[in-house]
């Protein structure tokens, strides 16, 4: 986790002067190679590949509908991928995120039906829980020095487990009753679950959402001091430190952005479904995990940028979709999912590496 | 200072939470709306104590599972039995488990075959231990193979022709028959028996049911894909509720029709969202399965003579008789 991928040039004497301007490492590289060194071209390539293949393969596709339904499933995986790939920069990952999103529906829902309040109590409450979930692993890794993989497997399973004892334990049952017809439902169904009406097509608002915490995302990561601590510490930590980085508060507060994000998703799922099973978001914290990596964040930290995962879960959910929309072959779903992702990435790879060499 | 700073997070947590307390409560709806049921208490039986285990593949947060384990806990409480619960996806794993309750040396094992090549070694171990295996759910034609000792449950291929004749007499020409669990034997065999049964045209569509978002809209774009579809099956209840939504998301005039149940969807039938339900009696079949294994040790009884499977299902729920289901599956147990 503390390979600086980004080589930055060796600070030495300054750049003497006069005429030796032309030093290759002044000068402007051309525009074009300068995009394609950004982090989200290759999975922007990938994005409109993959598009563009399913408008020709799918003719459904090309309806207004269907595109979003298209970034209706894009965007409940993206706003998860969005705070997953800040961690990923950070130089961490978290393995719990799927099933955090359940957590946090089922403390909403719960703690609402239970104590016959209106949601809106649920609500907050539940965004305490994930935040302090967070705040867990995130305090725990910086305590221990553990490896996030360990600390995150951990919540990971005490979750799961957690999430089924519980329930059964308050409700009876293994999924939550239905708060449909409780106080503030329809209010908070209008910020976490609602459609509205573009030109005759019905869009979902996480689509907004997602667009906006990726805007605000790539504001924060490109434009402000803790963008760069993010950056700092996934590059390398002892160096972060060593220039006067909080590293320990800049760690801990990613594992509450996805804790944030798991509060959102999970309030989506609820506001949506009514009920919630128990069981359900295992698995998913893969999925928010591939489409960081697609969206051109490293597995190692220190690089990757907000608005690639935006692509590469448009990308998931385009192929996830596309393969439905083309009517092929549902038996080989999964496998065309995986060769398609394959595909995708390694364009991604052969762009980057394409253009960071000179 | 800091303390006082203490002090004033706490008034501030003690004041928000008495202000939640009182201004916030919900008018409708809530546990305090909750009808108090009072749970079915029988007699007991004064038949020595025994241990019967429950293994089963069921995947954990099922809500389908829960009421086999209910109605299993129903029995063992009447016949003086402790149940012993156990349960794992994987079939290795749970040939594990068997193996585990032989070691307990248990008087008796209720199982369910959904892999029975994997259950072959340890019922075998357990009929050599002496211990009675009945199946139930799953195995319906190989628990004679196996050498259990009696079947509760429902034959997924027959329940899946029943129900295709259902959506003959109803008039459906096109069905979309979606499987939340990629091959997964008794799922499958649904839509296979669907497809026998059914004079129109069958489609298969896979969904993620770990992912209720995503099977959503994957329902979604197949009715998008495939306007000609005026039949959705699904083979399991919360993704029945959820391919309502998608019916109205993708604007489509199908209808929808469900393979078992639970208290959301019995609502769902009342209100006609939901056309019928074949229910396969998940409660009966746990009840059925470790009160027939007290049968066995207290009075050697046996069902079917060990030849012929005892079948819970399908039993078609639909607005007709919903209302006399719906009282139970308030209560959970149905």
């Amino acid at each position: 986790m503390s390979m600086t991928q980004h080589a930055e040039p060796a600070v030495t004497s300054p750049p003497a002067p006069g005429p030796k301007q032309t030093d290759g490492r002044t000068t402007e590289r051309p525009l074009a190679l300068r995009l394609l060194a950004r982090p989200e071209i290759g999975v922007f390539l990938g994005a409109v590949a993959v598009y563009v293949f399913f408008l020709i393969a799918a003719p459904p596709v090309r309806d207004g509908s269907s595109m979003a339904n298209i970034l209706y499933q894009s965007s409940t995986i993206g706003i998860m991928a969005l705070p997953v790939a800040l961690l990923m920069i950070g130089g961490e990952f978290d393995l719990s995120a799927g099933v955090a999103v359940i957590t946090s529906a089922l403390t909403a829902s719960m703690l609402s039906y239970q104590l016959s309040m209106n949601v809106w109590v649920g609500v907050i409450l539940a965004l305490l829980v994930s935040l302090g979930v967070g705040f867990f692993n995130g305090w725990l890794l910086v305590k221990t020095g553990l490896p996030s993989f360990l600390v995150t497997l951990g919540t990971f399973l005490i979750l799961q487990g957690a999430n089924l004892a519980v329930t059964k334990l308050v409700t009876g049952n293994v999924a939550t009753d239905d708060i449909s017809d409780m106080d503030g439902f329809d209010q908070a169904k209008k910020v976490f679950a609602s459609s509205f009406d573009v030109g005759g097509v019905q869009v979902k608002i996480t689509i907004v959402w997602w667009l906006v915490f990726a805007a605000i995302a790539t504001w924060v990561l490109l434009r402000t001091k803790y963008g760069n601590w993010i950056f700092a510490v996934g590059g390398n930590k002892e160096s972060a430190r060593a220039v006067g980085v909080p590293v320990t508060f800049t760690k801990i507060s990613l594992f509450m952005l996805v804790g944030f994000g798991a509060w959102f998703v999970g309030m989506h799922q609820l506001f949506s479904f009514n009920t919630v099973q128990s069981g359900e978001g295992v698995g998913q914290e893969l999925i928010y995990i591939a489409a960081a990596v697609i969206g051109g964040c490293l597995l190692t930290g220190g690089y990757g940028s907000a608005i690639g995962p935006v692509f590469g879960a448009f990308m998931f959910g385009m192929v996830q979709q596309g393969i439905v929309y083309a009517g092929w072959n549902p038996d080989w779903f999964k496998a065309f999912l995986g060769v398609m992702l394959l595909g995708a990435t390694l364009i991604n790879l052969w762009v980057s590496r394409a253009a960071t060499r000179r | 200072m800091r303390r006082n700073h203490r002090a004033a997070i706490l008034t501030a947590s003690v004041l928000a939470g008495t202000l939640l307390a009182a201004g916030c409560s919900s008018s409708s709806g809530g546990k305090k709306s909750e009808e108090g049921g009072a749970d079915a208490s029988a007699g007991k039986a004064t038949t020595p104590r025994m241990t019967v285990a429950l293994v089963t593949h069921a995947a954990p947060g099922d809500t389908f599972w829960d009421l086999v384990r209910k109605g299993a806990q129903a029995a063992a409480a009447k016949d003086n039995i402790k149940l012993v619960y156990s349960s794992d996806p994987n079939a290795g794993n749970q040939a594990n488990l068997v193996q585990n309750a032989i070691d307990q040396k248990v008087d008796g094992i209720a199982l369910t075959a959904a892999k029975p090549d994997a259950m072959k070694g340890v019922v075998a171990k357990a009929k050599a231990a002496g211990i009675p295996i009945v199946g139930f759910n799953s195995g319906v034609s190989d628990w004679k193979k196996l050498g259990m000792l009696e079947y509760f449950g429902q034959d997924e291929s027959i329940a899946g022709q029943a129900f295709g004749q259902r959506l003959n007499k109803l008039g459906a020409k096109h069905a979309l028959c979606v499987v939340q669990e990629q091959g997964q034997v008794a799922l499958e065999a649904r839509c296979a028996g669907l497809k026998k049964g059914f004079s129109g045209k069958t489609d298969i569509l896979y969904v993620n049911g770990t992912d209720m978002p995503s099977v959503k809209s994957t329902i979604t774009a197949k009715l998008k894909q495939d306007s000609s579809i005026d039949q959705v099956v699904t083979l399991g209840a919360p993704i029945a509720l959820t391919g309502v939504q998608s019916l109205s998301d993708a604007g489509s005039k199908a209808k929808l029709a469900t393979f078992d149940l639970n208290k959301e969807l019995v609502k769902a039938v009342q209100d006609g969202k939901v056309e019928f339900a074949v229910d396969q009696q998940p409660y009966l079949q746990g009840y059925l399965a470790v009160d027939s294994l007290w049968l066995y040790k207290t009075n050697g009884n046996f069902s079917g003579g060990s030849t012929a499977p005892v079948l819970t299902g399908p039993a078609f729920i639909d607005k007709s008789n919903v209302d006399a289901v719906a009282q139970f599956a308030a209560k959970g147990t149905r």
